[in-house]
């Protein structure tokens, strides 16, 4: 799970373009969106691409987006539970 | 200065009809233009519905009298709205007086460059739509097709209120006396690029769009070109025009919030709105209808419903989003709604807002649901694009 | 009319140089654009980090409003300055690379971030953001710089007091080259805003 983590933080960086984010100052727990990381809907869009891609989930309600991509650890709860890649 | 800018011709093709008379005939008896997508061949076909014109392209081209396969669909829609609006304006010399072209599109030649995107290189003879691609070039074809020479023809670029800011430049360039006459409004064909594009951001609805309703799911994307001929009071003087409405009031503004998204209190909107007012020396309740932008995602309908409760002081006059009928036609939506608050006008009738079943949680709006009818004075008709460029247009009877 | 329009200061960015009212203000020739226009970004100590996800085209126009609006005047009063752009080749740099993510079916994962950037006035739009910015904005595609037209409707813009300022231009990306030369109109500045005084600025 820890390396789920890690790679989704380096994920998040590079897919999202977080230039001046450090994978350290990413903590499992951190809120993505609003305050902490200042994601905004493109992103969550982007999220959502991303769960397709590379982990074969499919989110067809972008409200379900919402819950799942709250922190790093409830992304990655998300997807060990339902990932087919 | 001229007082007035005097609509003397339009042209429309959309999904529900191939020149003014058709389209007129489906708004009055609620006919919408909104099915399975026939002719791309996209992997999303069965889970979006749109607005397509019915003419294939060869119907087109043999409408237009022009060889196969040598132009966008984008620029032979653009064509044959053009064509319609200079017939209505019954304007047989285009050069003998200062006019212009303005025309908006996003896509341009896209559909072509799908079409080849493989062929560049191994066949030459389809390279011609290389250039196609470019946004301009779709306008100075059309220029040419109607004759223009040495004129001033321009393209705008903003995204889904482009005609719109066409229209305004025009009627701006009208005023000034730049020019004397002017055909403004937009086109935008269907491609893959738009239908994809939109789907990434997850607001294309697979059933009718539903505008204004609680239960909206999003979009339907459509197809359109349309024209208006816009005059100088000399030239309805001098040549006896008849004048169908006048273009008396706009206004845009930017919402400085995002991207794609509207803001939430519907900033941008308000501003463009009661610039639109400024111009046209009215208050908001000079106002008697209103055609929304109203595209049915969750997003605008707040967004805007909002910035109409903000304009019109919990007065909001009848209004609906006629994009139910054509679908969201992108650079043409701001031509094609022109057109549609032109009919109102003519006619003294309201275009229903179709599908709208739930009123929304957020307040206390409904569009109208029928066709309605009510002597009109003034239409106010909004079109707001992605970049957060917001357009509103006032259209009146009188000068 | 207009005789009293002033162009109060002007950017060119291209060939790895940014420079302000005519003087180089930063030069890194750096071989690609992207890398140019990070260490720009830096040099100015632009603290923005959505720059970051922005498209070749709006981090050009972005950075030459950044170097020309620098002096802030009170945020608390909004400026009333219009924004009125053109270029060439549209948003075509960002279109081509959205329309390869939707070409091959056996890799068919659209970025929703590619495609919100395939239009044009996009880049007005992250300027407006910035700069809070909610006056007049348009994007005119032209084949090449049209001084005259750019004049004429900033002219009418002031004239008629829709906007207090108009911060216009052009600013194109195609195929690796850039080309940026954004200025600041206003009833007061060094120049005076005619065709020939803005294509000479241009071409400076």
């Amino acid at each position: 799970m820890s390396e789920l983590k890690q790679e989704l933080k380096e994920k998040i960086i590079e897919q999202l373009n977080l230039e001046d984010v450090a994978i350290e100052e990413i903590k499992d727990t951190d809120p993505l969106f609003g305050e902490g990381l200042g994601l905004d809907s493109i992103d969550a869009l982007e999220l959502i691409v991303m769960l397709d891609k590379d982990y074969g989930i499919k989110l067809a309600d972008p409200k379900e987006g919402k819950k799942i991509f709250e922190s790093v650890e409830t992304m990655a709860g998300y997807i060990a539970e339902h990932r087919s890649r | 200065m001229n007082k007035g800018v005097a609509i003397t011709g339009m042209g429309i093709i959309s999904a529900i009809g191939n020149n003014v008379a058709e389209n007129y005939a489906s708004l009055i008896s609620g006919k919408k233009g909104i099915s399975k997508i026939f002719q791309i061949e996209t992997v999303h076909k069965d889970e979006i519905m749109v607005g397509e014109i019915s003419d294939t392209n060869p119907v087109l081209e043999k409408r237009l009298d022009v060889s196969e396969n040598q132009w966008s669909r984008t620029v032979l829609i653009g064509c044959l709205a053009a064509e319609e609006a200079l017939k209505n304006a019954v304007i047989t010399k285009i050069n003998d007086v200062r006019t212009g072209l303005i025309s908006g599109t996003t896509v341009g030649g896209m559909d072509k460059s799908e079409q080849y995107f493989y062929d560049y290189f191994e066949h030459p003879e389809v390279r011609q739509h290389i250039t196609g691609l470019h946004a301009g070039d779709s306008t100075k074809k059309i220029a040419k097709h109607l004759g223009l020479e040495e004129s001033f023809v321009t393209t705008i670029s903003t995204a889904c209120s482009s005609a719109a800011n066409a229209i305004m430049l025009g009627a701006r360039m009208i005023k000034s006396g730049q020019l004397d006459r002017v055909i403004v409004g937009g086109t935008d064909c269907l491609s893959k690029f738009t239908i994809n594009g939109f789907k990434t951001l997850l607001i294309l609805s697979d059933t009718y769009s539903a505008p204004f309703d609680d239960n909206r799911k999003g979009l339907n994307l459509g197809e359109a070109a349309a024209f208006l001929v816009l005059e100088s009071d000399e030239m309805v003087k001098k040549e006896n025009k008849k004048v169908l409405a006048y273009v008396k009031g706009y206004g845009n503004a930017n919402d400085a919030y995002h991207q794609t998204a509207s803001s939430e209190h519907g900033d941008g909107a308000v501003l463009a709105m009661e610039k639109a007012l400024k111009v046209a020396g009215m208050q908001s309740s000079d106002i008697d209808y209103v055609n929304a932008h109203g595209t049915a995602t969750p997003n605008n309908d707040l967004s805007e419903g909002r910035a109409l409760i903000r304009l019109f002081d919990e007065k909001v006059p009848e209004f609906s989003s006629t994009k139910a009928f054509t679908g969201h036609t992108l650079a043409a939506a701001g031509g094609v709604e022109a057109v549609y608050s032109v009919l109102a006008l003519q006619n003294n009738i309201m275009f229903p807002n179709l599908n709208y079943k739930t009123q929304m949680k957020e307040f206390d709006l409904t569009p109208i649901t029928q066709v309605t009818k009510k002597p009109l004075r003034n239409v106010l008709s909004n079109s707001f694009g992605f970049g957060g460029n917001c357009s509103t247009l006032i259209f009146s009877k009188e000068a | 009319m207009n005789k009293n329009n002033h162009i109060k200061s002007y950017c060119h960015i291209n060939e790895g140089i940014v420079s302000l009212n005519g003087k180089a203000v930063y030069e890194n020739i750096s071989p690609d654009f992207a890398s140019f226009i990070k260490s720009a970004y830096h040099h100015f100590e632009t603290d923005y980090s959505k720059f970051f996800k922005m498209d070749n085209l709006s981090k050009l126009a972005f950075m030459a409003a950044e170097v020309l609006l620098q002096e802030k005047s009170s945020p608390e009063q909004e400026r009333n300055m219009a924004i009125v752009l053109s270029n060439r080749a549209s948003s075509l740099d960002t279109d081509r690379k959205y329309q390869e993510s939707i070409a091959d079916e056996n890799n068919f994962y659209p970025s929703p971030a590619v495609f919100v950037y395939t239009l044009p006035n996009i880049c007005i739009g992250e300027i407006s953001i910035r700069h809070k910015l909610h006056s007049e904005n348009s994007f005119f595609i032209f084949d090449a710089f049209n001084a005259d037209y750019i004049k004429e409707y900033s002219d009418s813009l002031l004239d008629t007091e829709k906007a207090d300022e108009v911060l216009c231009g052009w600013v194109d990306f195609d195929e690796g080259r850039y080309e940026a030369f954004l200025y600041i109109v206003s009833h007061q500045g060094s120049h005076l805003h005619t065709k020939e005084e803005i294509t000479r600025l241009y071409l400076t």
